[in-house]
């Protein structure tokens, strides 16, 4: 079975546009991810060192922040989990579900695995201290025309452009 | 009025959206080829622009959205989140994200776009966000001073550039259109690959980058739904196109006497504070009549509205506000709060007792001001308005 062709661009723009209208307009918020993660991060830290858990300059403040609320009693937990069963059930649709791993033409494996992780761990990094990512940030704020967000958005993709060249060979022939 | 949490959905049916939420943005994002890292890099190296088109078109598209649900009163904009704005942590955490971005070739959301149809790079990217959120909550401390600097409140992009909401729509609108045809003309020069423009699709998508300009328009030249509630209320007092029960003084004090339960008397008074007040009365200001957190108290079932003001002019304006917003068959007081304390409660020596009439109004003021004072002790504590807190939604990612 060969993938099917990924939607026209702007019809999917403005389909994940409508969603993310109903969004606002059901719970007053945007989409977001990162805060996704970090609600399990919060919650493995919490079950794994209960006692720094409760030491800890930042946990200390999440949980004064949300008594009485397990991490995981999060918004953006439970649209992480929809991202992903969403996701996963467009892939069955289109044929694109396979266990493989994409990378640019002239890197190996191992050197796109390496990238994958430090570049995560940048993006996890930059999401907390820019409170939000490119969804929750970026598109979210755009949306509700949120200078934070467009600033954000713009510092995004503005240091993506210019670092661009200096990782060339990981992406380019 | 939405937003529909947390007044007419409970935060804990809020989760269930989440996730059905979730699954539709999931699914839009895997189908615009989101899941493909090389796809997302593209727009970078300038192969592949579709990241680009599908955002633009996205962020457009809700943003138009909001600006005509907000246009026609059925989204509250006071009440929805607007990601706050630190500008140093938004500039220094955004190029951060650029960086992790240009190396780990994903952003938070499509990693996991990608990690749930197999891809295994993306599995490593999302263990190293997990990673960099894990290093920034442990040493928080180290960056807090850099976290919480530059704080400038939730400001919106237009109120920073000093132009409408509309304006700035349309400028987004126009630099998104631009943005899809030089981008096009890019890929089209320097690697032949720009699809086939069809004139069929050609027409659409003109007709797509027109429509939500003349929305815009439309939003921007149409009076809104309380603009039309304000100039109805105007219209009608001026041809006096109303017809209200009315009360006098000593009738709004016997039904307060005797049937207080029956009504809610709104004091409409434009003032922020009340030097004399109707007993049981609330305050709600005039001007601010329009406001969703008064719309329940305005449109009552089971209780009849009293509005009463030192100016009858308010009043009936009141009740002519109430009555288009809904609510049913209002009453003026006709007088003013002055008049009604004058009346009621000061102590005026006994009329002798030739006319009856007299003697009976006396009579029945003294026991009018013992009771009304009664009640004015008791509901003391029950003068505020209900509470219906529209509440600021919580958002972003962080």
């Amino acid at each position: 079975m060969t993938p099917k062709a990924y939607m026209n661009p702007y019809f999917a723009g403005f389909l994940l546009g409508c969603v993310l209208l109903t969004t606002i307009y059901l719970t007053g918020r945007g989409l977001g991810a990162s805060g996704g993660v970090k609600s399990v991060v919060l919650y493995g830290v919490e079950q794994l060192a209960p006692e720094h858990y409760n030491n800890t300059t930042y946990y200390v403040n999440y949980k004064a922040g949300n008594p009485d609320h397990s991490p995981l009693n999060s918004w953006l937990f439970y649209e992480v989990i929809g991202v992903l069963v969403g996701a996963f059930f467009s892939g069955v649709l289109s044929n694109r579900v396979a266990l493989k791993l994409e990378k640019g033409p002239s890197v190996t494996n191992r050197t796109r695995l390496i990238f994958a992780v430090i570049g995560g761990a940048l993006f996890g990094f930059g999401s907390q201290l820019g409170r939000g990512c490119t969804s929750g940030s970026a598109l979210s704020g755009m949306a509700v025309m949120s200078f934070g967000g467009i600033v954000t958005m713009l510092a995004i993709f503005g240091g993506a452009y210019m670092l661009a060249w200096f990782f060339r060979k990981l992406w380019l022939k | 009025m939405a937003p529909l949490v947390p007044n007419m959905i409970s935060p804990e049916f809020d989760f269930v959206i989440a996730f059905l939420m979730g699954i539709g943005f999931g699914f839009m994002l895997e189908q615009a080829g989101f899941s493909s890292t090389r796809k997302l890099v593209g727009l970078f190296y300038g192969y592949d622009f579709t990241v680009l088109k599908v955002f633009f078109t996205a962020g457009v598209t809700a943003m138009v959205g909001v600006l005509l649900f907000g246009h026609l009163g059925w989204l509250n904009l006071e009440a929805i989140y607007i990601n706050p704005m630190f500008i140093d942590s938004a500039i220094i955490g955004g190029l951060i994200m650029g960086a992790g971005f240009i190396m780990g070739g994903f952003c938070p959301g499509t990693s996991l776009c990608a990690l749930a149809v197999g891809r295994i790079d993306a599995f490593f990217f999302v263990i190293g966000s997990v990673i960099g959120i894990l290093g920034f909550t442990e040493f928080y401390p180290a960056f807090e001073e850099m976290y919480v600097a530059g704080n400038m409140g939730s400001p919106t992009i237009n109120s920073v550039l000093g132009m409408s909401p509309e304006a700035f729509g349309i400028l987004l609108t126009v630099i998104a259109v631009a943005a899809f045809v030089g981008t096009n003309w890019i890929q089209k020069k320097f690697y032949h690959n720009t699809e086939k423009l069809t004139h069929d699709l050609k027409r659409n998508y003109i007709i797509a980058s027109v429509v939500p300009v003349v929305l815009i328009l439309l939003i921007w030249i149409t009076p809104s739904k309380n603009e039309m509630l304000w100039s109805s209320v105007e219209e009608r007092y001026t041809n006096a196109d109303y017809h209200f029960e009315t009360m006098d003084v000593d009738k709004l004090a016997f039904e307060l006497m005797y049937h207080a339960y029956d009504y809610t008397v709104i004091d409409v008074s434009d003032k922020d504070t009340l030097k004399e007040e109707i007993p049981t009365a609330i305050h709600i200001k005039y001007s601010e009549m329009d406001k969703p957190q008064y719309y329940q108290t305005l449109v009552q079932h089971y209780k009849r509205i009293i509005f009463v003001s030192n100016d009858s002019e308010l009043s009936k304006k009141a009740a002519i506000l109430a009555e288009e917003r809904g609510g049913k068959s209002p009453i003026v007081y006709l007088g003013t709060v002055s008049d009604f304390r004058a009346e009621i409660f000061a102590a005026t020596p006994a009329p002798d007792k030739t006319q009856k009439s007299d003697w009976d109004l006396w009579r029945f003021r003294q026991d009018a001001s013992a009771k009304l004072k009664a009640i004015e002790a008791r509901l003391r504590k029950m003068q505020a308005p209900p509470e219906m807190v529209v509440k600021k939604a919580k958002g972003g990612c962080a």
